[in-house]
């Protein structure tokens, strides 16, 4: 019996995300079309539509390799894009899962050996993401940062966000939930202020 | 039509004299008693579950029913549901059991979990 229910919600399940993902098409469509019309003068906001643009395009990545850091690291958190911190950073980070920001975080070897070389793969070095290439330049070269949100880039971007929207906002609670306000694009490394609702306040506007 | 009424029947008292255990759940369980010596307990299972250790416990993260999503105290990430009942792909994967006993066990009591204390956690998990 619970598998006939299982698969009819599981067939109302897909339909009603395919059409809410055809909705969301449309209006990142013309959203970018807008953003384009509006800003394309401007030079920040060129480099921010080009990347806007390279990240429309960007192939999902579905690999093996990329689920199984999606399997471990996202099903406590987000899963940030590799591309935001040096090689350095993932090795440190992957070397002291035991305190992982206070909580344990432990891989079996394998696991986490592979897991380390998908990071690194992917790694702001290795990356020609223009976002990625701007945390990678505001990175200190005589430091090894485990938080994505401390790098002076993150920082410069969201100086102008007052904290009670953040960590004063229940449905936010922290910076490092980048899913909160940039949507679950963030996870895909999709960036752009088109796409922020901030929870119990709206569309951000800079 | 009278063979589909004997299977759904047979598969509903399947249901209810064993929860929603699969294959693997009742090995781990028997594989656990016979370390143990202790016979499985879902009570103890989900007295254990709802135990408070300094602040934190199984239910911080998961909920008290386990039918319902949870939400990481921290990141405040979804979790999946644990029964089995709603959620057919929990109890299904060894590695994925030992995993987060594990990681959660240290989490929650500071410690790695007993043998008797996974078999009761497991058997309750599997009746939901």
């Amino acid at each position: 019996m619970k598998t006939i229910v299982n698969n009819v919600r599981w067939v109302v399940g897909t339909s009603l995300l395919t059409g809410a993902l055809g909705v969301a098409a449309v209006g990142i469509a013309s959203a970018d079309e807008g953003k384009w019309r509006l800003f394309g003068g401007d030079d920040d906001e060129h480099g921010e539509y080009e990347e806007h643009r390279s990240s429309k395009s960007m192939p999902i990545d579905n690999s093996p390799e990329r689920q199984l850091y999606v399997d471990e690291c996202a099903a406590c958190h987000m899963a940030y894009p590799a591309d935001f911190l040096p090689e350095r950073s993932w090795r440190k980070m992957m070397s002291g899962l035991d305190n992982h920001f206070g909580e344990n975080a432990e891989l079996d070897a394998q696991t986490q050996t592979a897991v380390t070389d998908y990071l690194v793969a992917h790694s702001g070095e290795n990356s020609s993401n223009r976002r990625a290439k701007k945390f990678l330049r505001s990175v200190n070269s005589k430091q090894t940062p485990l938080r994505i949100t401390e790098l002076s880039y993150f920082k410069r971007k969201h100086d102008e966000v007052p904290d009670r929207l953040v960590t004063g906002n229940p449905d936010v609670g922290s910076f490092s939930q980048c899913q909160a306000c940039h949507g679950d694009k963030a996870e895909q490394g999709y960036f752009n202020d088109d796409t922020v609702d901030i929870p119990n306040h709206g569309r951000w506007d800079d | 039509m009278k063979s589909n009424r004997i299977l759904v029947a047979l598969l509903i008292s399947l249901v209810s004299v064993n929860g929603y255990a699969t294959p693997l759940s009742d090995t781990l369980i028997k594989r656990y008693e016979s370390i143990s010596g202790q016979e499985a307990n879902a009570q103890s299972g989900e007295t254990f579950w709802n135990q408070d250790n300094n602040g934190r416990s199984c239910n911080s993260c998961h909920g008290s029913d386990v039918t319902q999503t949870g939400k990481h105290v921290k990141t405040k990430r979804v979790i999946k549901p644990l029964a089995p009942s709603v959620n057919t792909e929990r109890l299904t994967d060894e590695n994925e059991i030992e995993k987060w006993f594990k990681r959660n066990c240290k989490w929650t009591v500071k410690r790695e979990c007993t043998p008797s204390e996974k078999a009761d956690v497991l058997k309750w998990l599997s009746s939901q």
